[in-house]
Parts: structure tokens; sequence; C-alpha cells
């Protein structure tokens, strides 16, 4: 009923932009503000009166091994609100922040369709399907990436083009595969028949897709793109790509695939728990390192998604868990730090750590929101940092396993140390340089301030009681591992 | 099977080119080759002994057993379409860093480092 | 030294015929695509090329005399808007997003099955325009190792 929606409407506004595109950018930035409005509403109406379905929404009327299908459960409901969230705090964001940049029009335009082809994703219920959405996410990407013209900028999304083209390729050489050994591409069909099959052919399988989609989540081995590509793009598409980018397109197909379709393997789930933990040790040190701030957040990033990709190959409860909890705070407060690292270029021209200071004074608001920022994502105690951190490391003893603990509470140690190196030297230091007033606008500020509020508030998911209505119908989907079959044909 | 062997050797050679060559538009060459290798594997996937193309013909009988399989094809084609944005867009990108940087040489576009 | 537009005289008066040739050939391969090979994205590349060898044969400037680029842009966009008002549509007769709503007609006639061939007429649209587009796009930049210092 409501499924194709989450694309048709984005789609839409894309086209409707470019077709009424004038010299103003006015409609454009309207148009694009009411089309993710709506999207929030629908996603949390969808979330809210799912109930422990799984809908299944059939293309062009052919019935589900045949055709292509749209299936929505509660983790999909779950990663299209985080999605629509993101994105209006970011075009609240990017209304004031790319006015001297190029016509904005073409902005808006391929901001649509970067959240039409993450909605897509998410969405869908077809392998082939799924690749083609991250194709048109990924050229969104590209040319967003490389938006501001600066020598630089290209450098990073010629480097993030080709790595991401050849990891597309592998990826279709894994569906070449798989549509060899299964001839069907329905995501819940191959499930059913590779569990007939040789058990070779799924780890196969299985390592190509890790290849292929590990690139588009940067973990560890495939991470070299990531810090060129989000240090040097504008910072509202910085906040896109690090917030929901590489979740929806690496971490979120990587539990579709690797939960539901292979049915939690051991063998992958020992490889997400090494691949994890090198990732949270390496990000952190490197990120020590670094006087650029946004090359340091895209750093910090790589050292997160260590995080959620130990929880997951964890495999019990508490781990993923943790692990989908991580993915929400996450989102919101590495966002919130590319905010505050927008604002203080806005304000002071450079992203030298070294060369800011008096920023209490002259922009409390961005102080005040950075503040909270660090603190949440160092695992200070009321924040949301702190129990997303706290489950996953209980997760990794209780598993057995307390060596990999031991390792992920050094890195939020690291990642303690190198915030409060940039609360320090960018936003405490004793120079004065000056700066003048009301650089920062109405919406960057209520941007940043909607999502420290959210900081706060998504700690209240950890109740037991909320905790039953929001968190475990997504954990139950996951660990239904295989059952997701049944939740598709059983209509 | 050599088929597929062969197949393996052209994108062995797309990888090697994307790896070792230092000029961008041979980069996005290789890149190419190596598309190339991949569609033409998901096409000889379909491939059944004996069959004939999978086209309803007026004056032929009609009789889908005998014909090769028709999904691959569809595949490649939505995957050709998809390389071909890739190598605009990249061509565009080379274009605009032979601009800022007045070089095509990939040893001396290095600003970003770290 | 001056250059001289586009190509020599002789590949100025074949393109004069064969162009036409050219996009009658990729008009045919669109509207049959529900019958042979081909359908909408092969025959709006034909459309493409069609434009393209004028550019090269002509030159730049002739091509800003001749086309209108913004006309393309407008075209462009609103196939697209098309392609989504059919599969609304669908949504409405049809039942589902994209349905086959038209009626199929006989086997092996030129209008027959439906949304397809619509849907063929409004990609090879958006392809043959988007694409010639990209080119120009490309083509507006004057790469000249020896003047650039």
């Amino acid at each position: 009923m409501i499924l194709p929606f989450f694309i048709i409407i984005p789609l839409l506004t894309a086209f409707i932009i470019t077709l009424i595109a004038g010299e103003r950018d006015n409609w454009a930035a309207i148009l694009s503000i009411l089309a993710v409005i709506s999207l929030v509403a629908l996603s949390i109406f969808c979330f809210a009166t799912l109930n422990g379905r799984t809908i299944v929404y059939e293309m062009s009327h052919w019935k589900a091994p045949i055709g292509i299908i749209l299936a929505v459960d509660a983790l999909s409901a779950f990663m299209l609100i985080i999605v629509a969230v993101i994105a209006l705090t970011s075009l609240m964001f990017s209304v004031h922040y790319i006015r001297h940049l190029s016509p904005s029009w073409k902005y808006y335009a391929l901001f649509m369709l970067l959240v039409t082809g993450m909605n897509g994703v998410i969405a869908t219920g077809d392998l082939f399907n799924m690749f083609v959405f991250v194709e048109i996410t990924l050229f969104a990407a590209y040319s967003l990436v490389a938006y501001g013209s600066k020598a630089e900028e290209f450098e990073a999304s010629f480097k993030y083009a080709i790595m991401g083209s050849i990891s597309s390729t592998l990826v279709l050489v894994g569906i070449g595969i798989t549509y060899a050994a299964t001839s069907t591409l329905t995501l819940a069909k191959i499930a059913e028949v590779l569990q007939q099959k040789d058990p070779m052919v799924t780890l196969w399988i299985g390592g190509i897709f890790l290849a292929g989609f590990g690139l588009k989540a940067a973990i560890m081995p495939f991470h070299a793109w990531l810090p060129d590509a989000h240090s040097s793009a504008p910072a509202p598409i910085s906040a896109m790509l690090s917030g929901v980018l590489i979740k929806a397109l690496g971490v979120y197909v990587l539990i579709r695939l690797f939960f539901n379709v292979f049915g939690g393997i051991t063998i992958f789930n020992e490889v997400f728990i090494i691949l994890g933990t090198i990732s949270i040790m390496v990000g952190g040190f490197l990120a020590m390192g670094q006087w650029d701030f946004k090359r340091l957040l895209a750093y910090s990033s790589i050292s997160q998604i260590g995080y959620i990709i130990l929880g997951l190959g964890l495999g019990t409860w508490l781990g993923i868990v943790g692990a989908v909890f991580h993915l929400l705070n996450h989102a919101i407060f590495k966002s919130l730090l590319f905010y505050n690292a927008g604002s203080l270029e806005t304000a002071f021209g450079t992203r030298d750590l070294r060369k800011m200071g008096n920023v209490a004074k002259t922009l409390p608001i961005t102080s005040f929101t950075s503040m909270i920022a660090s603190l949440s994502i160092s695992g200070v105690p009321p924040f949301n940092g702190f129990f997303s951190k706290l489950i996953i490391i209980i997760a990794a003893i209780q598993a057995g396993r307390p060596v990999y603990a031991i390792l992920a509470a050094v890195g939020s140690l690291i990642t303690l140390a190198y915030y409060m190196k940039v609360q320090r030297f960018g936003f405490h230091s004793q120079n004065v340089v000056p700066v003048e007033k009301d650089v920062i606008s109405f919406g960057m500020n209520s941007a940043m301030i909607i999502l420290a509020i959210l900081c706060l508030a998504t700690s209240i998911l950890i109740i037991p009681g909320i905790r039953e209505v929001t968190l475990d119908p997504i954990v139950a989907v996951i660990m239904n591992k295989t059952g997701y079959i049944s939740q598709i044909f059983g209509r | 099977m050599t088929v597929y062997l062969l197949c393996f050797t052209l994108f062995l050679i797309g990888l090697y080119g994307i790896i070792t060559k230092r000029d961008l538009v041979r980069i996005i060459i290789s890149s190419g080759i190596m598309g190339y290798a991949v569609n033409l594997m998901i096409v000889l996937f379909g491939y059944k002994n004996g069959s004939i193309y999978p086209i309803f013909v007026k004056n032929m009988p009609i009789s889908p057993q005998a014909m090769v399989d028709p999904l691959p094809q569809a595949l490649v084609l939505t995957s050709i379409v998809i390389e071909l944005g890739t190598t605009a867009m990249l061509v565009a990108l080379a274009v605009r860093l032979f601009e800022k940087y007045q070089t095509f040489d990939i040893t001396k576009i290095r600003r970003l480092s770290g | 030294m001056k250059q001289q537009a586009g190509m020599t005289l002789i590949v100025k008066t074949v393109t004069r015929i064969s162009v036409w040739l050219i996009m009658l050939y990729g008009i045919y391969i669109i509207l049959h695509g529900h019958l042979s090979p081909g359908g909408g994205f092969a025959g709006g590349v034909i459309i493409a090329l069609a434009f393209l060898n004028v550019m090269l044969a002509f030159g730049r400037d002739f091509i800003k005399n001749w086309l209108n680029i913004e006309m393309l842009h407008d075209i462009d966009s609103s196939s697209a808007m098309m392609f989504l008002a059919v599969g609304i549509l669908g949504m409405a007769f049809g039942g589902s997003f994209l349905a086959n709503f038209i009626s199929h007609g006989t086997l092996f006639n030129l209008v027959s099955s439906g949304t397809i061939q619509v849907l063929n007429i409004v990609i090879g649209l958006k392809v043959g325009m988007g694409l010639f587009i990209v080119v120009w796009a490309l083509a507006l930049f004057h790469l000249d190792r020896k003047e650039m210092k």
C-alpha cells in the first residue's frame, strides 16, 4: 500500500526540481524539505503499525519468486526512520551552508536521489534490485563529494569512484554465481534453496559479498577511501555519508545477507569479530594523530563501525541489541559532530584544530552541542553512547571472549582521548580569533539542537518497558535468521 | 569450463590495469574491461546446449524449453547501463582533475595524505 | 593556426543524408522493443549517437544554433516524470506499482503488450537526450595542453 511511496516521493521530487529549476533555489529547498518531512511521518507510521509482521508488496502484480517484491520488517522500518531524520537535519543545515557554491538546485536534486537510493536498498526484497539501488546511491554520493569544486574534492571523489566500481564489479560476480547456483533472485527463495545445496557454495558467495559490501561499509582492510571522501565533502554531505550511507549500504546489506539469507554461519561470525576489533583499534590509533578536524571524525567513523560489526559477529541476543542500538546512536552523534565541524569551517575558514580558538564565547550553541556529542561518543553515563558500548562489552564477556571485550574497552578509552584533544584545542584554547557576528544561521543552529536533544532522548530506549516496543522486534528479525523465508512466503 | 577461465583471465587483466597503470584514462579503460568480463560471464551462465535465441517469431512454433535463459540477459542489460553511467562520471572527474592539477599522472595527484 | 570547425567537406555532405537514417533506425528499435531485441535503452543510445555525429561533423557552434539544449533538459526531466506517472496509474488501475493496465492486444502486432511499449518510448527519449547532454557537457571544456601554463 504505502511501500512504493518511500521510493516514489524522493524520486518525483528530484525530477520536479530539475524541471522547475531557475536561478534561485528557494523552490528547490522548500520542495525537498516538504518531501523529507513526509518521509519522516510515513516511516514513523510504518514502524508504529508493524506489530511484528513483515509487509510484502509485489511490484507489477507478479507473485513472489517470479517478480520483484518490496519487503519491510522491523529492521527495515527502523533504518527508514534513521535515514529520514538524518536527511531532514542535513537539509536544514545545508540551506545556508551551500549558498556560496554552484547553483543549488543541482545539490537538492542529487540529495533527493541519494535518499531515493537508500530507501530503495532498505525496502527491497530482491538481490539485483538491491544492487541497482546501491549504484544509484553511489552515483549521487560521488557527485556530492565533489560538489565544492576544489582540487582535493575531485581527487577524493575519483579515489572513491574507482574503489566503489571495483567493489560493485565484485558484487556483480557474486550475484552471477548466486544466480547460477540457485536460479532465482528473490532473497527469501535464495535462502530456501541454499539450505539444500553444498555448504562450499555458501562460503564462496559469502566471501565475495563480504569483500564487495565490506568496502561500502568501510571495514578495516577496505577502508582506504573513507578519510579522503568524508573529509573533503561539504559538511552536511559528510554527515549523510558517515551517518547513514555506510550503514544503509554496508551494515544493513551485510545483516540481510549474512543473517537472513546465509543463516548465520559460524565462520563468518568469527571473521566479523576479528575485522571489527581490528577496525576499532586501527581507527582509534590513526585518529589520534590527526590535526584536521574532519579527517579525525572520518577515522573515528571507521572505529565506531568496528563496534557495530563486533556486536553483530558475537551473534548472541545481547550482542545484536548492542549493535543495533549503537547503529542508531552513531548516526545521531556523528552527524552532530560533522555539523559542528561545518559551522567551525564557516566561521573560521579552516579545519585545522590548532588555528581555532575562543569558540565558547563566539559560537555558544556549537560548543555546547559539541561537548554533548563528544561525551556521547566517548561513552560517558547519561548519554546514549555509554549504554550501547556497555552492552557490546558485556555481550563479548558473556559469549566467552574476554580478550575482545578488553580491546573494545581500550578502544573506548582511546576515543575519549582524542575527543578530549578536540575539545582542548578546538574549543577551549586560549587564542582569540575574531569571528563575525551571526555567521551561523538559524537553520544550522536548529539542526544541531535537534540532534543534541536526540542524543539524550534515545538513551531511554534501553529501559525495559520501552525496549520491548522499539528494539526487541528488530533483534527478533535478525535472530530469526532463515525464519525470514516463512515471513515472506507464508502470506 | 575453459570459457569461464577465459572470463576470469579477462577480469584479472582489467584488475591488473587498475592497480598498476599511472595514467588516469588507462585506469578508466581498465575498469571498463573488468565490467565487460563480468557481463560476459553472466550471459554465459544462461546457456543450454543446443538451444536457440529466446525470441518468439511469428510463424515458428513456440517452445520455451528449447530456448536459452533470458533472465541473465536482462541483468546484463541493466549492468551495462550502470557501467555506462559510472564511466561517464569517471571521465568527467578526470577532465576536472586535469583542469586543477595540469596532469593525468596519478602519482602527481596526491594532495590528500595521512 | 586557426582550426576549422568540424571535419572535411566529404564528411559533412554524407552526414547531411545519413544522420536522418540513423535517427530513423533508432526510432525503429525503440518502437519494436517488445517484438525484437533492443528496446528503450539501445534505441536511445542510437538517437544520442545521431546527434553526436552532427556535433563531430559540424562543430560545437553549429549545435548551439541548431539544437536548444534547454529543451533537451526539459524533455529529459519530463520523460522521467512520465515514467513515474505510468507507474502511479498502474497503482490506481492495476493494483500494484507499474502494473500492466493497458490491454495486451494480439500477439506480434506493433501496438501490443500494454505499458511495455509506452515505457520503451519514455526510456528511449530520456536516454537519448541524457546521453547527448552528458557528451555535450564534456565537450564544453577546452583541454589544450600547449595553451595552459
